[in-house]
């Protein structure tokens, strides 16, 4: 006779411990029983009877409860108010990538990136962003031109620090404006936006610092940076929202072997910030106007400066020749949105209303990676 | 060498910034060209032109339908006081471990990158139980609109993707029979009815009525779940295909097949319900007879909820998950097959769901017992029927941005006017666009503003100026009106609310 198949079996031994438990019989031999039908169960390999005591969300995630959900509606519906007020239009990507999309255009940053496992199809990743996604988007359909706003999750294999608000997935809210316009105007805009955004939210006091990459190019090699340590050199210069400047002179000097009368130069430069009158300054600054790169990210800054005036939003922005942002692909202005409150203010175990909340900039570059005509 | 490689990659990145476009093009393509050359994995791919098989971007008429569906969809759940939460896209490969059967393989797993081993969620009904478990809910009534990812074949042109949302509505707790089930019949109505999609039918059978007939036609129990599969697949195939599954595939005797074939062509409504509560055959089973009397209050509770007459017990309903236990359904839009080329029917199932009290107890070690009853809105679907509806009709209806008001100007130098206005309009509130140029083209602007459905424009001129206003174009009617600054804004929305108005009309 077939021996009895392990369903059945497991059918018996259920019965065994139902009648002990029914008969009232001493704890250790249930005990015992039940540890035989668990046994059993493992054997079974139909999937059905493991992992039921799971009760936590992976690593830098979360849940939204119904009341962070009734906050998060309303912050989307001011955002995206303000977004539809300029006339943008909305597109939504795939939470994944083919993984040669991602690939190259993150730096360092790459190996934050969440794969997807290789189960004989295409390989994947989560996406990082939502600006390359975007740029694949304008390349795939031949846009030459368009506005939009982009609001989704993306994914970090980030050390997470959840108290800080830093987790491997949260939000971003993309405002995009793609084309060849007249200069500065559609980069004003979106100064013009982060100011709506910001003010409606009323998070208190913020500044929009705005720099451009070829001031910054400019200004390092007017002040003796080599070419081949200008990215790194910058790298070190984003830090300085963080650590102070003499821990950032020390980093470029010795770990990134720059000169320290460079370093000086540079010293005396990113303490700088302004408006129109360090403009003024800076356009009238010799050693700096002799390098092409800083003419031309001077002249830009000043298009900028007078229409974030006409726009009305001049008072909040800072021209701040300390703000470098992290990545490559940005080639003319950048921005850096701060709340600017008390950190001492606020009741306590409340979020302080201070720290970077928004951050852009012009990247010319991007779409033409997708795009073998450029 | 790899560094000179890099440095050579720096220079050439250095050139781009500073030449020309002209020049920048070809820079560029020296750039990707030695990019490619460094073999460090930083420079794969630029060419890459796809999204991953099976999924797809929404470009902004599909946003703009897609926005238009889930208002629709959320106001009906708010109407029924449920509130909302949402989870994370993927959960730990365990929690999703032994939930879905025999469609386990059609997860998506995250690579193993030496953290923990995490898997793409395939539904929002188990992350709703997991959620349920962890934070000891009792009660919950609750909604969650969001993507699920199912390595299936996909079938575009049919609306079946790798990735798409799904629209769940779930209450949890112990409640009284069969009220809550109503509640969601009756929400799925709702739903239906607004979305305006033509004739639908909201069919309901019960699990346990199911396996008191497989019981009652001799079906062995261990066959239960198998046989049940097959019915399932009555909504797509015909009896004679599902009988011969059931006989050479799956090994039933032919008489118990046929017995079975005499049930699942039953369907209707109180009579039917009648009927089987005199069939003794059914009967003799205590769990149909319990199933019948769900049936019974649900129809009663389905008729006081004024949806009745769209609600169809039927016989051959089957659902593919395990984890019912309770009353099923499924809503299908039975429009007219044959529509206009190219449009997608408004034909086949647009919602799904039914009980399961017992999911939550899987993830409580405890085993706390919170009986849930839920639906699942398909609008991939609804999606392509209201997109494909809207293109036939020439894209009417269907605005893509809301501007409401366009500056423009047709004289040089008035770019600082241009922009001063738009300020004095997005102070206001109205939504406002000028174009990126220094000096456009009068007819660029009125043309974008006819195209986009703008209704104003606010032409900026330099005899206005020194009158101290601006002229408001009505861009249907081409009218043009002076106006002075001080009244620009209330005119402007005088008109507007007159538009809005007469677009209701």
């Amino acid at each position: 006779m077939a021996t009895p198949s392990i369903q059945e079996q497991i059918k018996a031994q259920g019965e065994v411990v139902r009648q002990l438990k029914k008969d009232k019989a001493p704890d250790e031999k249930i005990k015992e029983e039940v540890a035989k039908l668990l046994e059993l169960k493992k054997l079974v390999d139909d999937g059905k009877s493991s992992g039921q005591f799971v009760l936590k969300c992976p690593k830098g995630t979360r849940d939204y409860d119904p009341f962070q959900m009734a906050i998060r509606e309303k912050v989307f519906s001011v955002i995206t108010s303000c977004f539809k007020r300029h006339g943008a239009v909305a597109i939504s990507t795939p939470a994944f990538e083919l993984k040669e999309t991602l690939l190259g255009k993150y730096g360092e940053d790459q190996k934050l990136i969440y794969d997807l496992a290789d189960q004989g199809g295409e390989l994947l990743s989560l996406r990082y962003d939502l600006t390359v996604p975007f740029a694949r988007h304008v390349a795939m359909n031949n846009i030459k031109t368009m506005k939009r706003y982009h609001i989704d999750r993306v994914y970090r294999r980030d050390q997470p620090r959840m108290t800080l608000g830093r987790y491997r997935e949260f939000y971003q809210c993309d405002f995009d404006i793609a084309g060849e316009y007249d200069p500065m105007i559609p980069d004003a805009e979106c100064v013009r936006i982060v100011f709506e955004i910001l003010s409606q939210l009323d998070l208190g006091s913020f500044v929009i610092k705005v720099n451009h990459r070829k001031l910054l190019d400019g200004m390092f090699e007017a002040c003796g940076v080599p070419p081949e340590k200008f990215r790194s050199i910058c790298s070190a210069v984003d830090k300085l929202d963080k650590a102070e400047w003499e821990e950032v002179k020390k980093e470029m000097v010795e770990e990134k072997g720059l000169e320290e009368v460079a370093a000086g130069r540079i010293g005396e430069y990113v303490k700088l910030n302004g408006r129109l009158e360090l403009l003024e300054r800076l356009t009238s600054d010799e050693r700096l106007t002799a390098v092409p790169s800083s003419v031309a990210g001077l002249e830009d800054m000043k298009l900028l400066l007078q229409y974030c005036k006409l726009f009305g939003v001049l008072d909040k922005v800072s021209f701040d020749l300390s703000l470098a942002r992290g990545l490559d692909y940005y080639t003319g202005v950048i921005y850096e949105a701060v709340l600017t409150g008390d950190p001492s203010k606020g009741k306590e175990g409340g979020v302080p209303a201070v720290g970077s909340v928004a951050g852009g900039g012009r990247y010319d570059g991007l779409v033409g990676m997708f795009n073998s005509q450029g | 060498m790899a560094t000179s490689s890099s440095q050579e990659q720096d220079v050439q990145g250095e050139v781009l910034k500073k030449g020309k476009p002209r020049e920048q093009k070809e820079d560029a393509e020296k750039l990707l060209e030695s990019k490619k050359q460094a073999d460090d994995g930083q420079s794969g791919g630029q060419f890459v032109l796809k999204c991953a098989k099976g999924t797809r971007d929404y470009d902004p008429f599909q946003m703009a339908i897609r926005e238009g569906v889930f208002s629709v969809i959320i106001s009906c759940f708010k109407r029924h006081g449920a509130v909302s939460i949402s989870t994370p896209v993927f959960e730990l490969k365990e929690t999703l471990l032994g939930k879905y059967g025999e469609d386990q393989k059609l997860i998506y797993d995250l690579a193993d990158q030496g953290g923990e081993l995490l898997s793409l969620r395939y539904d929002l009904t188990v992350p709703f139980a997991r959620y349920v478990a962890m934070n000891k809910i009792k009660t919950i009534k609750r909604y969650h609109i969001d993507r699920v990812y199912r390595r299936d074949q996909p079938r575009m042109t049919l609306g079946r993707y790798r990735e798409f949302y799904q629209c769940d509505f779930d209450i949890a707790g112990e409640y009284d029979p069969m009220i809550p089930d109503a509640e969601c019949v009756r929400i799925v109505y709702e739903i239906l009815s607004q979305l305006d999609l033509g004739s639908f039918i909201i069919k309901v059978n019960h699990r346990n009525v199911l396996d008191g007939m497989f019981e009652a036609c001799g079906v062995p129990p261990e066959k239960f779940r198998s046989i049940c599969s097959s019915v399932d697949k009555l909504d797509k195939t015909e009896w004679e295909e599902v009988k011969k599954e059931m006989v050479e595939g799956k090994g039933l005797e032919e008489a118990v097949a046929d017995k079975i074939g005499e049930y699942v062509k039953l369907s209707g409504h109180f009579e039917l319900l009648e009927k089987l509560m005199s069939d003794m055959g059914l009967t003799a089973v205590a769990s149909a007879r319990a199933g019948l009397e769900d049936m019974k209050l649900l129809l009663h509770y389905c008729e006081l909820f004024g949806v009745l007459d769209k609600v169809s017990f039927d016989l051959s309903l089957a659902r593919g998950l395990d984890y019912y236990t309770g009353v099923i359904y499924e809503a299908i839009l039975t429009g007219d097959a044959t529509m206009k080329d190219g449009e997608v029917p408004a034909v086949g199932s647009v919602a799904g769901g039914g009980r399961y009290d017992g999911l939550v107890g899987m993830f409580d070690p405890k085993g706390q017992h919170v009986p849930c009853v839920g639906v699942s809105i398909g609008i991939e679907r609804v999606f392509s029927i209201l997109e494909s509806r809207a293109k036939e009709a020439g894209g009417k209806g269907i605005r893509t941005v809301e501007t409401q008001v366009m500056v423009a100007s047709g004289q040089k130098n008035l770019l600082e006017q241009r922009m001063k206005v738009c300020t004095l309009l997005w102070n206001a509130g109205i939504k406002t666009e000028m174009l990126y140029k220094r000096n456009p083209k009068l007819l660029n602007q009125f043309q974008y503003s006819e195209r986009e459905g703008v209704p104003l424009l606010v032409i900026v001129g330099e005899e206005e100026t020194v009158k101290g206003g601006v002229k408001i174009r009505d861009t249907h009617t081409r009218e043009e009106d002076f106006v002075e600054m001080a009244a620009l804004v209330p005119e402007l929305n005088k008109r507007l609310a007159e538009c809005q108005h007469s677009e209701r009309v």
